[in-house]
C-alpha cells in the first residue's frame, strides 16, 4: 500500500481558501460535502493529477503551492459541467479559473503546462488593442514557449488567410487606453512574468 | 425588432461566416441589429484565468456602453460571449465587494453600470421572439430530409440560461426543425469541444472532438449544425489533423446555425458565406 505522507499544520496555508473564495463567483467551499458528483462529471479528470473534488479539498485546507502548482487547473476547459451538478451549488468552474489565475499571479505555475502562456499571451493582446488578435497571440504564446510552434500552426494560418478568415492586422477600439486603464485599476495591473 | 448586437471578436475575423449568415437572417426576418459602438473583447475564458477582476472589468465596460447607448437588450451569437457577459453581469448584482470595484473602475472612464441589460444569444431570440410560425412562415426552400446533428457545445447551455436545459438542450432542434431537415438524435450535443485547449492541450482537443464527429458520422450526419465560433473553429478546421492523427475519414461540414436556416430561406451561398469553410464546404447544389 502507498503510503501517503501526511502534512503538518505548519505546511498548510490557512489564508489561502479565502485568497481564492474572495474571486467573484468562487465562494462557498465550505458547503462541499466531498460527493465527488464534480469529478464524475469531468470530461478531462482521467488526465488530471488531482480531480476537481481533490483540488477543492485541498484548496480550503490550505494547501496553496501543490494546489497552484497542479497541472489539472491547465487541463480545465471551463465547459460547466462541474458546476451544473454540483448539489451544494459551488461553482467549481470559477474556482478552476480562480486559482489558474492565482498560479499566474503567485509564479508558482507548473512548468510543463502552456497554459498560463497562452492566457496571458491573450490578456497582453485585448490589453493592448481592447479586441482579440488570433495571429498575435499565437506568435506571443510561441515566443514564449517554442517558436517552432509557428511552424507547425502555419498551414492553418494560411487556411485562414485564403478563406478570409484572418484578420491581418490587429483591429482596434477607438480606445484603447481606456482598457488598459481600466484593467490597471480593477485588475493586478501589468502582469509579473 | 431591434436589438442592440454584440458580434465579439471572432465574427470580425475567424468567424466571418457567422457574421455574415446572421446578419442576412436577421435582415430576411426583419430584425433589425444595431452593433454596439466601440465594443470590446468579452476577455472569454482566458482573460478570468489570468485576472478575474480584469475580465470583470471587460465585459463591465460593454455592458456599461449598451446602457449609456439605451439598449433594451444585447445579442451574442457567440457561446463565450454569451456566458463571460452573462457572468459578469450576474456578478456584478450578486456580489457587493464586487459591484463596488467595478463601479469605481467604471468611473474612471466616465461610465456607469447600475443595471447591466439582458444578454441574450441569437438561438434565444429567433427561437422565442420570432418565433416558430414567423421562422416557418419565411422557408421557401426545404431541405427536406437533410440530415442534421445538432451540436451546443457548452456554454449557451451552460451555466445557465433562460431558455433551454442545461443537460438535454433541444432548441436547435425545434429551430431547424422548421426547414425540413431531419434532426438526428445526438448524445454528444453539449459535450465539450475541448475550447482554447486546442492549442494548449491539443491532443486532449482533438479526442474530445475526434468523439463528437465519430458520433455524427455514425448516426448519418450529413451536417454539423453549431451555435458558436469555437466549436465551429475546432471542428472544421481541425479536422483535417483529426483525420492525420487518428487515421479517421471524417469529410463532415459544420454549418452555423444561421447558415442552415439562411439555406432554407433561399439565401445564397456566399451571402451565408458557406464559401469560407475551412476543411469541408458544404454542397450547395445538395438543397
Ligand atoms: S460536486 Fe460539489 S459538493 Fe460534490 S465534491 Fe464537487 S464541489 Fe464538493
Ligand atoms: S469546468 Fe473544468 S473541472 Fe469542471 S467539468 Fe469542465 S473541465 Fe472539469
Amino acid at each position: 500500500m502507498e503510503v501517503t505522507e501526511v502534512l503538518s499544520e505548519r505546511e498548510l496555508d490557512r489564508g489561502f481558501s479565502h485568497q481564492v473564495q474572495d474571486l467573484p463567483g468562487a465562494g462557498g467551499l465550505e458547503k462541499c460535502i466531498q460527493c465527488g458528483t464534480c469529478s464524475g462529471s469531468c470530461q478531462m479528470s482521467a488526465r488530471m493529477d488531482y480531480t476537481p473534488r481533490r483540488l477543492i479539498e485541498m484548496a480550503r485546507v490550505g494547501m496553496k503551492r501543490e494546489v497552484l502548482s497542479s497541472r489539472a487547473i491547465w487541463y480545465c476547459a471551463s465547459c460547466y459541467s462541474c458546476t451544473v451538478r454540483c448539489p451544494r451549488g459551488i461553482n467549481i468552474t470559477e474556482v478552476m479559473s480562480g486559482l489558474k489565475s492565482l498560479a499566474i499571479k503567485n509564479e508558482m505555475c507548473s512548468r510543463r503546462d502552456d497554459g498560463p502562456a497562452f492566457y496571458t499571451s491573450f490578456y497582453d493582446v485585448i490589453k493592448r488593442y481592447g479586441r482579440l488578435h488570433e495571429g498575435s497571440v499565437i506568435a506571443g504564446f510561441a515566443w514564449k514557449t517554442n517558436p517552432w510552434r509557428l511552424w507547425g500552426m502555419a498551414p492553418l494560418g494560411w487556411k485562414m488567410f485564403l478563406s478570409g478568415n484572418l484578420e491581418v492586422l490587429p483591429e482596434k477600439i477607438k480606445k484603447p487606453a481606456e482598457i488598459s486603464l481600466l484593467l490597471e485599476k480593477l485588475g493586478g495591473g501589468v502582469m509579473k512574468r | 425588432m431591434r436589438y442592440t448586437y454584440f458580434p465579439g471578436c471572432s465574427n470580425h475575423s475567424s468567424s466571418r461566416d457567422y457574421e455574415e449568415s446572421t446578419r442576412e437572417v436577421c435582415a430576411a426576418l426583419g430584425i433589425e441589429l444595431v452593433e454596439l459602438q466601440d465594443w470590446n473583447c468579452c476577455g472569454s475564458t482566458a482573460v478570468m484565468a489570468v485576472d478575474p477582476m480584469a475580465a470583470m472589468a471587460l465585459s463591465a465596460r460593454n455592458l456599461a456602453l449598451a446602457a449609456a447607448g439605451g439598449s433594451r437588450e444585447m445579442v451574442v451569437t457567440c457561446n463565450s460571449c454569451f456566458s463571460t457577459l452573462r457572468r459578469a453581469g450576474q456578478f456584478y448584482q450578486s456580489e457587493p465587494l464586487t459591484r463596488d470595484a467595478v463601479d469605481r473602475a467604471l468611473g474612471e472612464v466616465g461610465l456607469t453600470l447600475q443595471k447591466p441589460v439582458p444578454v441574450r444569444h441569437l438561438l434565444d431570440v429567433l427561437l422565442n421572439d420570432v418565433g416558430l410560425d414567423g421562422i416557418g412562415a419565411r422557408v421557401s426552400n426545404p431541405l427536406v430530409g437533410l440530415k442534421v446533428v445538432p451540436y451546443y457545445g457548452c456554454l449557451v447551455g451552460r451555466p445557465k440560461n433562460d431558455f433551454d436545459d442545461r443537460e438535454n438542450p433541444c432548441s436547435l432542434e425545434r429551430l431547424l426543425g422548421t426547414t425540413g431537415a431531419v434532426l438526428l438524435p445526438f448524445e454528444h450535443k453539449a459535450r465539450c469541444c475541448g475550447g482554447a485547449l486546442m492549442t494548449t492541450k491539443t491532443e486532449v482537443a482533438l479526442e474530445l472532438c475526434r468523439d463528437i464527429l465519430q458520433e455524427a458520422v455514425e448516426r448519418g450526419a450529413e451536417v454539423m449544425a453549431v451555435t458558436c465560433p469555437m466549436c465551429h473553429l475546432n471542428l472544421d478546421a481541425y479536422q483535417g489533423q483529426i483525420n492525420q492523427r487518428f487515421g479517421t475519414k471524417f469529410n463532415l461540414p459544420i454549418l452555423y446555425f444561421t447558415q442552415i436556416l439562411g439555406l432554407s430561406f433561399g439565401l445564397r451561398e456566399k451571402e451565408l458565406g458557406l464559401t469560407r469553410a475551412m476543411y469541408r464546404r458544404f454542397d450547395y447544389a445538395r438543397v
